[in-house]
């Protein structure tokens, strides 16, 4: 898939979606599960955007609150992954 | 074995699906449709398992069931589970050679799942899970779980099998999938080796269950797409023998509407189906929200055709043995399984009004 994507790209586009989802713009480091914005299908179409975005499968180990709770962290998981 | 041979009545009536029809389901391969081949499913495509769940459902709703609830477990283990639990778990749920129980609801969790009492407490190697569940389908007879709990306070999902701690309930007489041989169950203290959490705790809701559900709600709703067809075509064949005044009833234009609207939801309600069967084959993000949309048209499909069936089909679709009186209950309990309608309603509206945001239409 796309290696090296820019990083401000991919932070923008899962903003976007981020956005979207949880109908507020959040500030790339807050964390959107505890304030609660996110429901289990929410979660789930947030896993399928990455993955269908990005060209990435998420697996079962890169299930870590710390890669998903914020646009930031996301935004660091996903170039990891599109860079393997 | 082809669902045009099931005994849907009978075992309605009986209130169970015998075993040797539990077994001709595992070796026809119904249990394992979409799982890939190297975990011992038919590696096929989203739509072929629907087309098997409309044939299903157009004939018995609890034989559907069964084919979803192991399709929900065997879903959120491919999805989340590790190598190791895929290996171990995926060929015999397949196989049938474990019946799965999705056990998540509970007398104070519904539609709210985090609501959740269940506990599970880690020692060492080892998780006790501790609480009761409601309404499992094939509960009676189901040998592995798959238990949504909360484990340091997070929710969590772990696979038990049945055995010492594990005692069941049997539910007779609800309103619809009599033959579903649901129960309540509890765990008492059941000891499993914590290889068997799937997913880390805190995704148990978000992920692993949620991929169980959205699952689910797939084939229900082919099911109910398929049960909407049926009463479609009974309602035509009895419309045009059944005679009133010396004419075929079809030929009142009452009935001919009412026969018309039928054919128009059932086939609004497959192509939907299929709508969802494609988004989901490519891996769209769109696939969730489409689920939701066709198992909620289909499911209003369903119970609506069955209703106007019944009404078409006069004291025959009263009878105890009706095809059609049985639909009738059944699609009532379709529109509140695995997303009731309004819960449906609510993520439907939701999706819609996020694509207008993000589009900058609203």
């Amino acid at each position: 898939m796309r290696n090296g994507l820019p990083a401000d790209e991919v932070r923008g586009q899962l903003l976007e979606f981020v956005t979207s989802l949880v109908d507020a713009e959040p500030d790339p480091d807050e964390d959107y599960f505890e304030r609660g914005l996110v429901n289990s299908l929410a979660a789930l179409e947030l896993v399928t955007f990455v993955e269908h975005r990005f060209g990435i499968t998420v697996r079962a180990e890169d299930l870590d609150l710390d890669n998903f709770r914020t646009v930031n962290r996301l935004t660091g998981f996903v170039l990891v992954k599109t860079a393997g | 074995m082809r669902p045009a041979e099931f005994d849907a009545a009978g075992w309605d009536e009986g209130g169970a699906l015998p075993a040797e029809v539990r077994d001709a389901v595992a070796r026809a391969g119904w249990f394992g449709v979409d799982l890939p081949t190297e975990h011992g499913g038919r590696g096929g495509s989203q739509a072929e398992l629907g087309e098997l769940c409309a044939e299903i459902g157009a004939v018995c709703s609890s034989v559907r069931a069964l084919v979803t609830v192991q399709g929900m477990v065997s879903a959120a283990i491919a999805r989340w589970g590790t190598d190791e639990q895929r290996s171990t778990w995926l060929p015999a749920l397949a196989a049938g050679e474990h019946l799965a129980g999705f056990a998540a609801t509970e007398s104070g969790a519904g539609t709210e799942l985090s609501a959740v009492d269940t506990r599970f407490e880690r020692t060492g190697g080892e998780i006790t899970v501790t609480g009761e569940k409601r309404w499992v389908t094939f509960g009676q007879e189901a040998t592995v779980f798959l238990v949504l709990g909360k484990l340091d306070g997070r929710l969590a999902a772990v696979l038990v099998e049945k055995g010492a701690g594990v005692s069941t309930d049997p539910v007779r007489g609800q309103l619809g999938l009599r033959a579903a041989m649901v129960a309540h169950v509890r765990f008492d203290g059941v000891r499993v080796p914590v290889g068997n959490l799937v997913a880390s705790p805190g995704f148990g809701l978000s992920h692993v269950i949620a991929t169980a559900l959205d699952h689910g709600r797939f084939t229900v709703a082919w099911g109910c797409a398929g049960m909407a067809a049926a009463c479609v075509a009974d309602v035509a064949d009895h419309t045009v023998r059944r005679r009133q005044d010396a004419v075929p009833l079809a030929a009142h234009q009452l009935v001919r509407s009412m026969l018309a609207r039928m054919a128009v939801d059932a086939t609004a309600a497959r192509e939907l189906c299929l709508s969802a069967a494609r988004a989901r084959d490519a891996g769209e993000p769109g696939a969730v929200a489409g689920t939701v949309m066709a198992k909620y048209a289909a499911a209003r499909a369903a119970a609506s055709a069955s209703q106007d069936a019944v009404q078409l089909l006069g004291s025959a679709g009263c009878a105890s043995d009706s095809r059609v009186g049985r639909f009738f209950r059944d699609a009532k309990v379709m529109q509140i399984i695995e997303g009731s309608d309004q819960v449906s309603e609510l993520h439907i509206a939701d999706h819609l009004l996020r694509e207008h945001r993000v589009g900058g239409k609203a």
